[in-house]
């Protein structure tokens, strides 16, 4: 199963490079890593993306904590979680079906951030379903390059108690 | 005052405590070199880096106390790796100082340069490149603290050049803290109990020990909670001196090479203490069949350890000796008569077990005879990687924590030399034997020469067969005797070799002569080297076949 995981890194040079030889020396799969400053300056927030069984999951988790980089891991996959990922895709689009792919992009309420001779670039974000969803919908016009960001996620506050 | 980056190791070495580095000099390293030069601390000169950080890593179990080597960039670096993995797999305190070529220059293929963090980082518990040096002391702080605290392990510090050059004020932290590395406290008393309970209710307990219990210094404490608890105990290679070999309740080495009796005693236990071990596969065989009816109390210091290779049911997560205090406190002391009784039985029926034949000189008898000459001295014992560290592992019973050190997670041949010369530097009044392999001691035997420049008076007893006998065995066992580049047509005449390294050799063939020669050895206060020329095609028994069950024994 896929597990979401938020991990808190010291923000240093090297950092990633520890995260992501852990990954391929002991052999888990990363299927997205996206990493960045927190609001925190010297903190950096990696979200992974990794499959595996329970047991596969129980050790990855625990290996990252043995970084001494690594200051924190939550596997958010079971909590109530906010999840975003950001794709830009270059669609075939000569100007007889442009109108249709506007549609499509409209509909998944993406954008259209550049226009070219024969191509539009399209700028998509949204949880795992969405993204997959919009490129499915692309992909009979001809898709000549596509990339994300990886996923990126966040739980969700508490919420207010109803009475 | 300000000092400059190569006063500063030097002055944080000393705060650290340290008596002694392992290191092999070269243009990186030249300001630190030049510093140590006034510097109390000694140096000893190694002659090739792999001797450094294994003789670093042999002080270090010999001692108790981390073990530090340096190398200078490019190199001198690499040449350290085979050191730094075999610290990093057996989990032993090294801190190993790189030189790096300056700052400015890295990145550029600059002339002896090697990204030594970047090659080291998966064998490694932390490493640092140097960047500034006004971090360079909190740093220093910071390796000692990683490389000494939970579960131990080798820290790399990669130092350029310009670093030693600069100048800070120096000012040693005391402590440092960090947000991501935190040492397991106190373990849980729930946990403690539900263990306790659960001895009590066992009647085939086994008593599993490793190398944890080594290097959290509670030999004592285990000998206490097996006595109590009358529960039998077997130790891993690692493990050996955690519990006195030749104390009734123990059941020695477990394993491909171990006894039959402790084989059977795991397998058919109802309750697997596992004390500092880490279910390796050379000690569970197939995993599948491995215990089918014990359950799993894991006292371990790494979480990480809980549940990799086997399924536990009560982890206990923290520093072995505060961990079984309590529990000599709490446990319930179960019945374990009949138990007992028939380990008595699988010992008298399983014994180890090897013939004597005339005219032969057999490498079991060898280590016997070490054994009964060393076994009332303060001794050390250091092996190979072979025959010979099995042979070592079954015959030489070890008595007490850090008298047996041997490269168990790598295996790497030609540790033994090199860290029995850390071992003796570490131990200066211990006699200390390397169990050497005819094949093994050609890795490193340069280092004899290193023994010999510090008068050190190690004995190397070398079991001499004539080939790779370990991968010789595999191949007659399972490739149809097909001696694939195993087999050696020309060795060195090892008694001449000890002659022009200015060290002492002795040729032993016949069993009569070992007893003699190992007195003289012991009595010379030089290196020697006995070549014991033994049985060539002796096999180690009894054997578990990669992957087959624990019960599948072979030659017993
Ligand atoms: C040719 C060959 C054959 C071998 N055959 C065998 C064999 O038959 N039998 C055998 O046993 N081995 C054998 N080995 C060695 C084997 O490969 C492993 O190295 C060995 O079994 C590991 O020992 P260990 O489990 O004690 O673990 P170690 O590697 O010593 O690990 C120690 C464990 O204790 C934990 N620990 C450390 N400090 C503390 C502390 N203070 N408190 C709590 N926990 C702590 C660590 O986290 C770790 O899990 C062989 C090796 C070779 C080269
Ligand atoms: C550096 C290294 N290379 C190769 C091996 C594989 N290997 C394991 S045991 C062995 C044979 C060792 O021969 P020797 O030192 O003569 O010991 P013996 O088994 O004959 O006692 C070899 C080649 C190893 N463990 N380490
Ligand atoms: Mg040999």
């Amino acid at each position: 199963m896929r597990h979401t995981l938020a991990v808190l890194v010291e923000n240093q040079p090297g950092v990633l490079t520890r995260v992501a030889g852990l990954f391929s020396r002991r052999g888990y799969n990363i299927e997205s890593l996206a990493v960045g400053e927190t609001h925190e300056p010297t903190i950096s927030r990696m979200t992974i993306v990794v499959d595996g069984d329970d047991l596969v999951i129980e050790q990855v988790v625990k290996q990252l904590n043995k970084l001494i980089d690594v200051i924190d891991v939550q596997d958010v996959t079971q909590a109530e979680y906010v999840d975003r990922e950001l794709v830009l895709i270059k669609v075939n689009a000569e100007p007889s079906i442009r109108g249709e792919i506007m549609q499509i992009v409209d509909i998944f309420r993406a954008r259209i951030v550049d226009i070219g001779y024969n191509t539009l670039i399209i700028e998509c974000t949204g949880d795992e379903g969405k993204i997959r969803a919009i490129e499915k919908s692309l992909k009979p016009f001809g898709i000549l390059e596509l990339v994300r960001t990886g996923k990126i996620a966040m739980v969700r506050g508490q919420k207010y108690e109803e009475d | 005052m300000k000092l400059t980056g190569a006063e500063i190791i030097c002055k944080a070495l000393e705060y650290e405590g340290v008596e002694v580095v392992f290191g092999y000099p070269g243009g990186a390293v030249l300001p630190l070199y030049d510093k140590l030069y006034d510097s109390p601390i000694r140096h000893i000169l190694v002659r090739h880096e792999q001797g450094a950080a294994h003789a670093a890593d042999g002080y270090a179990r010999a001692t108790g106390k981390p073990g530090v080597c340096i190398a200078t960039s490019g190199p001198g670096a690499t040449n350290l790796v085979t050191g730094i993995a075999n610290a990093y797999m057996d989990s032993v305190p090294i801190i190993a100082f790189t030189g790096q070529v300056n700052l400015s220059a890295i990145g550029r293929d600059s002339f002896q340069e090697a990204d030594i963090t970047g090659i080291t980082l998966p064998i490694v518990k932390h490493s640092y490149l140097v960047k500034d040096v006004n971090q360079l002391a909190a740093t220093i702080r910071a390796a000692f603290h990683i490389a000494t605290t939970g579960r131990p392990g080798p820290v790399l510090i990669d130092l350029p050049k310009d670093i030693t050059i600069a100048q800070a004020e120096f000012e040693y932290p005391p402590q440092v803290t960090f947000r991501g590395y935190r040492v397991p406290g106190r373990c849980d008393s729930a946990q403690v109990y539900q263990a306790a309970r659960a001895i009590g209710e066992a009647r085939k307990p086994v008593i599993y020990a490793g190398g944890g219990v080594i290097s959290s210094n509670a030999a004592e404490e285990l000998r206490e909670f097996a006595e109590k608890t009358r529960i039998p105990v077997t130790n891993t290679l690692l493990g050996k001196g955690s519990f006195p070999e030749t104390h009734p309740l123990s059941l020695g080495m477990v394993g491909m090479h171990g006894t039959a009796y402790a084989n059977y005693a795991v397998s058919y236990s109802d309750l697997i203490i596992a004390i500092g071990a880490r279910f390796d596969d050379r000690v569970t065989g197939r995993l599948d069949t491995f215990a089918p009816n014990a359950r799993v109390i894991h006292i371990d210091i790494d979480p990480a350890e809980i549940g990799k290779n086997v399924r536990v049911h009560i982890p206990l997560i923290g520093d072995v000796k505060p961990i079984l205090k309590e529990l000599i406190q709490r446990v319930e002391v179960p019945d374990t008569r009949e138990w007992l009784k028939q380990i008595e039985q699988w010992k008298a029926e399983y014994p180890l077990r090897y013939t004597n034949e005339e005219g032969v000189l057999k490498p079991q008898y060898v280590i016997e005879q070490i054994w009964e000459i060393t076994r009332d001295k303060n001794a050390v014992i250091t092996t190979e990687v072979g025959q010979n560290q099995m042979w070592a592992a079954q015959y030489y019973k070890a008595l007490r924590p850090r008298t047996f050190i041997s490269s168990g997670g790598l295996g790497t041949m030609g540790f033994g030399l090199p860290a029995a010369v850390g071992a003796q530097i570490g131990r200066p009044d211990a006699v200390v034997f390397d169990i050497a392999g005819d094949g093994s001691i050609q890795m490193t035997v340069q280092e004899l020469a290193t023994a010999v420049q510090y008068n050190l008076p190690i004995n190397i007893a070398i079991l001499n067969n004539r080939f790779l006998g370990m991968v010789r065995q595999w191949q007659e066992l399972f490739n149809n005797k097909r001696y694939s580049q195993t087999e050696f047509p020309d060795l060195p005449d090892f008694v001449k070799l000890a002659e022009a390294y200015g060290a002492v050799g002795m040729r032993v063939t016949r069993s009569e002569e070992v007893r003699p020669a190992l007195e003289r050895a012991i009595a010379t206060p030089k290196p020697v080297i006995i070549d014991f020329v033994i049985a060539r095609e002796e096999n180690v028994f009894p054997m578990v076949p990669a992957g087959e069950s624990l019960t599948k024994m072979v030659g017993c």
